[in-house]
């Protein structure tokens, strides 16, 4: 009965803590007018300038900022003590920011890092507006380091489009709450482009439908992502590096940690209403159910990427670039071959909170594929759930002798890096040299398999992953990989099988053996 | 007619006997689906519908224990080795050749003697079987708590249980066809529903007759 009891008190508690949100986000009326402040009244002629007048009020806000993983790329993971972050782990998108980075920086929480020798002590290098900005107007350019436009600007070079920048008086006089394309400007276009990295994060989630993602839709509980990626000091909760694998702790409030980017943190640890379910909740994260499909919001996520084929040339001497009937690339000279996928079903591993991410740096093996970021864990261990992932398949440049993964410079309107030269030689050299990595001279292409938490697009609990969906023989289940488990409905003892077939058939084949020889000598004695 | 009849099995103990019935065919067919043979209902709602069935059936076996002890009628169940192998005989030679059964059903015993033997057989070793990996099975989840997760495993119940499953529906089977071994094909069905057995006096003396009442 005390369990019966607390489960409902529960979602009661979740049902408080929503309405308390809404009075929070919509009904509070603030204590401070931005458009009012002198401070920002401008003109503003650049980023830094804005900053300075946030500084001028929120004098600690910047060295929140600076000690958070937004500013410094930069983090060691909490599990396994290495130093991580874009700056250090390898991945098999775009490859490294060094010796690219005013193209990279461009999502990066500040101004100016246009090179490796970047001051990461300047304040007023911060970048506010980015997160804080409601206007919607506020952009960061691809290729400037992080900072907006000024001037008026053509984008793309040679189209005869006009880019105006943008107000940032305006702008500054109207700051607030992050929402959804804040964090969707980096985040949904990971990997250079919409939808491109993650699987689970694009702009479908700007305004999704319900069925998309029913806590993003507005006929949902329409949250955004601070409201679960709570921040303490600036510093965001939730973490590819080490994302937690199994909640204990449950609702966060008891405990006032204010980090909810586990699904426990508000649905506590018993949420189904029906203990069959949630004793799943011990081995199988809510994402594996409740996640179907990824890439559903109508956007193809990229599945390989294999840069071993880039450099091609057309006919006509034009470096190659190919689309499919999507307006999708499917092969680019800068990049290499491509697969999309939408609708995608996850691939399920067990994993125990501890990711181990490869650097640049780090030795590898070469004698099979090469996984960046495996995720550990087995049936055995306590702290392992199964989880679903976007695994993302791809080829990239390594060095064969010294056996680490290579620096490749791709951008830049210099006469070695990719994207104008189309010459691995040449850029590899150029980027590895850039970055004060040891070089063999030589370079060949590994395969790499690289993982990504599915834990968005939460899909309406009617479109949740059925049993029969993992529990079937059928060879196309969805936990078919997982097999150090007994599932019911696919496992089973084949001699126990054998041994009872043989004694239904048996059973079944003697009665009716003994009833025809009955009807037999019963006609028989008739007869007589 | 009415003096060649008897009453035999007393209304609780039809009303067992065929709710009982259709509870294991149900968890027959439920069981089988979980066990992945078949498709039938879908993975959910047989195993929601197999563990209701359970729980019917532990109710049922639960007054049906209270039952069989204040009527007395646990001592149905009592084996004996006497006359076994007139029954083996009957059921193997005599039955081809119109001998009559070699045991007479009264009140005080209703089962013959081969009958009470493979019905204490089904209590003694299949019920247990079923029931013990059955329960487990169904509170997998309380097995840390309990301590058991360190001395079981889900493989090793679930096979019991499969194995349990095998052996209950091969009984089932030959159960259902020794029921038209009576005088008539559905003579004993018959009785089974009616709760009244037709006598039929043999004037010949038979074989190995069971004790008299």
């Amino acid at each position: 009965m005390g369990i019966r009891y607390s489960s409902h008190a529960a979602r009661l508690a979740a049902g408080l803590l929503l309405a308390a949100f809404s009075l929070l986000v919509g009904a509070s009326t603030p204590t401070v007018d931005h458009r009012e402040l002198k401070a920002l009244q401008g003109p503003f002629a650049t980023g830094p300038e804005v900053t300075e007048a946030c500084l001028s009020c929120h004098n600690k806000a910047a060295h929140q900022v600076m000690d958070s993983i937004h500013w410094q790329w930069e983090t060691i993971s909490p599990t396994t003590g290495k130093k991580l972050g874009k700056q250090h782990a390898a991945n098999n998108f775009c490859g490294s920011v060094l010796s690219n980075e005013p193209r990279c920086t461009s999502c990066h929480a500040g101004y100016g890092w246009t090179d490796k020798n970047y001051d990461f002590t300047k304040q007023e290098n911060v970048d506010c507006l980015a997160c804080h900005d409601t206007t919607g107007t506020y952009k960061k350019v691809p290729t400037d380091a992080g900072h907006p436009l000024y001037e008026a600007r053509e984008m793309p070079k040679g189209s005869g489009k006009i880019v105006q920048p943008p107000d940032l008086a305006k702008i500054a006089q109207n700051v607030g709450r992050p929402g959804r394309q804040n964090c969707g400007a980096c985040h949904f276009n990971g990997g250079g482009g919409d939808a491109v990295k993650h699987g689970d994060l694009d702009t479908s989630l700007i305004k999704p439908s319900r069925e998309l993602d029913v806590h993003m839709a507005q006929d949902g509980a329409n949250m955004v992502c601070a409201d679960c990626h709570t921040f303490n000091d600036h510093k965001p909760s939730g973490s590819r590096y080490a994302a937690i694998s199994k909640d204990t702790d449950g609702k966060d409030m008891r405990y006032g940690a204010h980090t909810r980017a586990t699904c426990e943190s508000c649905h506590d640890l018993a949420p189904h209403g029906n203990e069959r379910l949630d004793n799943h909740v011990n081995k199988i994260a809510c994402q594996t159910c409740h996640i179907p499909e990824f890439a559903r919001g109508g956007i193809g996520t990229k599945t390989l990427w294999d840069w071993s084929t880039a450099g091609k040339r057309g006919p006509d001497g034009k470096p190659l670039f190919i689309k499919d009937e999507h307006g999708h690339l499917t092969y680019s000279a800068e990049k290499g071959d491509f697969e999309y996928g939408e609708n995608v079903r996850p691939s399920y591993k067990w994993y125990n909170g501890v990711v181990h991410q490869i650097a640049i740096t780090d030795k590898i093996d070469d004698s099979r594929i090469l996984e960046l970021n495996r995720v550990e864990g087995s049936a055995s261990d306590p702290n392992a759930r199964i989880w679903p992932f976007k695994v993302m398949v791809g080829k990239q440049p390594y060095d064969p002798v010294n056996k680490t993964l290579v620096v490749n410079h791709v951008y830049g309107a210099d006469d070695t890096s990719f994207w104008s030269n189309f010459d691995y030689e040449k850029s590899i050299k150029a980027g590895m040299a850039y970055a004060g990595f040891p070089y063999s001279g030589q370079f060949d292409f590994i395969e790499t398999r690289m993982n990504w938490f599915i834990t968005h697009m939460v899909a309406p609990k009617e479109q949740a992953v059925r049993c029969n969906e993992c529990h079937t023989r059928s060879d196309d289940g969805r936990l078919a990989e997982i097999t150090d488990i007994y599932l019911p409905g696919r496992d089973r003892n084949h001699w126990v099988d054998l041994f009872g077939g043989v004694a239904i058939v048996g059973a079944i084949g003697a009665g009716a053996l003994h009833g025809i020889a009955r009807i037999l000598t019963h006609r028989k004695g008739k007869g007589k | 007619m009415s003096e060649n009849r008897i009453y035999i099995y007393k209304r609780y103990e039809r009303f067992w006997h065929w709710s009982q019935a259709a509870l294991i065919i149900v968890m027959m067919i439920t069981g089988f689906e979980i066990h992945g043979s078949y498709t039938l209902m879908g993975f959910r709602d047989a195993v929601n519908l197999h563990t209701l069935a359970a729980w019917a059936l532990l109710v049922l076996w639960a007054f049906t224990i209270f039952w069989q002890f204040t009527t007395g009628e646990w001592r149905q169940y009592l084996p004996s080795m006497r006359n076994v192998s007139a029954m083996v005989l009957y059921y193997t030679v005599g039955i081809f050749k119109d001998v009559p059964h070699p045991f007479r059903k009264t009140v005080v015993q209703k089962h013959n003697p081969l009958q009470r033997l493979a019905y204490l057989a089904l209590l003694a070793f299949i019920s247990p079987l079923i029931w013990g990996s059955g329960l487990l099975y169904l509170f997998y989840a309380q097995w840390p708590a309990l301590g058991l997760d360190k001395v079981l495993s889900l493989e090793g119940v679930a096979i019991a249980h499969t194995l349990g499953a095998f052996l209950i529906t091969a009984f089932f089977f030959i159960h259902v066809y020794l029921t038209t071994t009576g005088h008539t094909v559905f003579a004993h069905i018959k009785a089974m529903i009616t709760g009244w057995e037709e006598i039929h006096e043999e004037p010949v003396a038979r074989p190995g007759a069971a004790r008299k009442p």
